[in-house]
């Protein structure tokens, strides 16, 4: 299998469903020459010119509402937001209309978009333009929240984002757009709602997503060596959550480890913690649920308070030694 | 003329003889009568649903139009059926002049299964995706933004419709008509804005919390051209509204028109009208757009007072029928309350 960066995973499915489809199109800023601000959109504009990569003035709320407007009429764009902290600039269109549209209408109207949102921290850009913001869009029943880890989970989840007769909210991690992986060159798709199991384990399972997934897996990598066995699962689609793979992990292994990058309250590790213990896996439990997270501040600028911010393999090694030891 | 009316001239010619504007627009007296018809109906309407809110019938709010009905027909009847319809919290009139079924209507404000949106969305959230009405809003200026990706497709798809987008003089201050109009203008979208000047945002009256009035100013500022008419003139609205509808279907971009009229009724169920006179409020119904058009009909002998009579007397009974329709209407079952949160 080829291997291909993150960010191309997210371009070859744009690509891909574009030249499937006519419906679908992309609007966003600086997406055509210039490439968007993340280089992902490179080169579209010559395949599929100005009608179908559509630039916009520095307007968030009329580009989310634009779109949810053309979604309702039969089209299926994808919105690109420069930054996933510009979303909150657009929650008018997205909450009060796009989501609600099909309810409030009887289930009448669907709006099929997505939202790309490339989120954060890491990048020196601090507190505007580092934000993990999932939990906000998680609350708005009507949306999809959907967070890939890998270029193979970027692929087949963008195109099945696409596919989606929903708006979906697709968060993209920018210090992963990088990262490599194996791709099949043939047509895949990775149905929403579904986790995956990064890394088997029987001791402890952590729940992570985007970045955190890689550093749950290099902490899970030394563990292994200290003889902890730990299982990594990736949720993939924070709305719909797969709570049943998660729980089953922890009726397994008797002990869960959230961990995101978002701040801590009112964050999803709550939310899945709440849903396992709703489960049968409560009975299951060794130990208390724990969840490590980002702390309750607005990302700083200086590198050190930046990464001392949000977790780091240091911390989930520490946190994961802490709970199989039973010293929380 | 009420002392608050707008001090600036109107773009449109006001009607003095009924038969020379209706020969101009292409109006048989069957046509006139048929708007005629259409502004008692909404009129008859919005008393019949403030009637069934004092029996407790109504279990939400509502914001009722009466008074505004000159710029409800005038501008339904130059609407096709293909065009695309945004409609504001304030708009029983626009979709009964767009061709609503009444019935349909009435059973949502009594939040019954029959209802445009099975009692999910309620008076503020009416719709009818089917017929290209893509739904009343509950946020004030909440089409603005959509109406730029529907005139957007529009223009993808290379169609011959149009999208209208209503709201009032409280949207016309929300941030997004900037947006709106400048995506709109860039792009030589296909989008009609009419700004239902009813002078209060809820209880602000619209000079006190707007820099300049009119605001077509602000469209001309987009390049947009824009009209300040008389909303209370049924024809005249429908001479205007046709011209700026032939603008946008000949794909000559947006174009903007803000009719100047009056609510009788409250901003909402809520509402004391502590914040205007009566005397304001009769000096507007001397103004009042039915009795202007009655008038004019009468004078050109289109009707008579029989004919008037008659015509009350048909309406009520198809309002007495749509609330008949809609109490006997099933309630929405409690078990499906979670349906349609997703497609």
């Amino acid at each position: 299998m080829p291997e291909i960066t993150y960010r191309q995973a997210v371009k070859d499915a744009m690509v891909e469903e574009m030249r499937r489809e006519e419906r679908v199109f992309l609007i966003g800023e600086d997406i055509g020459i210039y490439g968007g601000a993340f280089g992902v959109s490179a080169g579209m504009l010559e395949e599929f010119g100005p009608e179908r990569i559509i630039e916009t003035p520095i307007s968030e709320e009329a580009i989310i509402g634009a779109a949810a407007g053309a979604a309702m009429v039969g089209m299926r764009p994808i919105a690109e937001m420069m930054f996933m902290d510009f979303i909150l600039l657009a929650m008018e269109p997205l909450v009060n209309q796009a989501a609600k549209a099909r309810y409030m209408f009887g289930g009448k109207a669907t709006v099929p978009m997505v939202i790309r949102m490339p989120s954060g921290s890491g990048t020196g850009a601090a507190a505007q333009h580092s934000q993990s913001l999932e939990t906000i869009l998680m609350h708005i029943p009507g949306i999809k929240v959907v967070a890939p880890s890998t270029p193979y989970d970027v692929k087949g989840l963008l195109i099945s984002s696409i596919r989606d007769s929903n708006p979906v909210c697709f968060v993209e991690h920018k210090l992963l757009y990088k990262t490599k992986g194996e791709v099949p060159e043939e047509e895949y798709t990775i149905p929403l709602g579904v986790a995956d199991i990064k890394r088997e384990g029987t001791d402890i399972t952590v729940v992570a997503s985007g970045i955190m997934v890689q550093k749950s897996l290099e902490a899970a990598q030394l563990l292994a060596d200290e003889g902890t066995s730990v299982e990594v699962v990736d949720p993939r689609t924070l709305k719909p959550l797969d709570v049943d793979t998660i729980s089953k992990s922890v009726k397994k292994t008797g002990r869960l480890l959230v961990v995101h990058e978002a701040v801590k309250t009112a964050g999803w590790a709550g939310e899945i913690m709440a849903s396992v213990s709703e489960t049968p896996a409560w009975d299951y439990l060794d130990a208390p649920m724990r969840r490590l997270t980002g702390k309750d501040v607005p990302i700083p600028y200086n590198r050190n308070l930046e990464a001392a911010a949000v977790p780091q393999v240091e911390d989930i090694l520490q946190e994961i030694r802490s709970i199989v030891q039973n010293q929380y | 003329m009420p002392k608050n009316q707008l001090d600036a001239k109107y773009d449109n010619e006001k009607t003095t003889d009924a038969l020379k504007k209706a020969e101009a627009l292409g109006f048989s007296n069957e046509d006139l009568i048929e708007m005629y018809k259409t502004m008692i109906k909404i009129r008859l309407f919005e008393e019949m649903a403030d009637k069934l809110y004092a029996l407790g019938k109504v279990h939400g709010t509502m914001h009722l139009s009466a008074g505004q009905e000159g710029v409800a027909v005038g501008t339904g009847t130059v609407m096709r059926d293909v065009d695309y319809l945004l409609n504001h919290h304030r708009g029983h009139g626009h979709f009964i002049a767009s061709g609503a079924d009444i019935n349909k209507m009435m059973a949502e404000f009594l939040g019954k299964e029959t209802g445009y949106c099975k009692g999910r969305g309620g008076s503020m959230h009416i719709a009818d995706v089917e017929s290209n009405n893509l739904g009343a809003n509950g946020i004030v200026g909440g089409g603005i933004h959509l109406a730029a990706g529907v005139g957007l497709a529009i223009k993808l798809k290379k169609e011959e419709r149009v999208v209208l987008v209503i709201f009032g003089d409280g949207a016309a201050n929300q941030g997004i008509l900037h947006e709106s109009f400048n995506m709109s203008a860039i792009w030589d979208l296909p989008v009609v804005y009419l700004c239902e000047n009813n002078h209060y945002g809820m209880s602000a009256d619209v000079t006190r919390v707007s820099s300049k009035t009119p605001f077509k100013g602000r469209a001309e500022a987009h390049g947009i051209p824009g009209y300040f008419i008389d909303g209370n003139d049924v024809l005249a609205v429908h001479e205007t509204m046709k011209e700026a509808v032939e603008h946008a279907r000949l794909r000559k971009g947006p174009v903007f028109v803000e009719a100047e009229t009056y609510r009788y009724f409250g901003h909402s169920k809520s509402d004391r009208n502590l914040y205007r006179t009566k005397e304001e409020i009769q000096a507007w119904k001397e103004q009042d757009p039915i009795g202007r058009f009655e008038t004019l009909l009468i004078e050109a002998k289109v009707i008579n007072k029989e004919d008037v009579d008659a015509i009350y007397r048909e309406m009520n009974q198809v309002i007495e029928e749509a609330v008949e329709f809609a109490e006997n209407s099933p309630e929405p079952d409690p078990s499906e309350v979670t349906e349609w949160v997703y497609a």
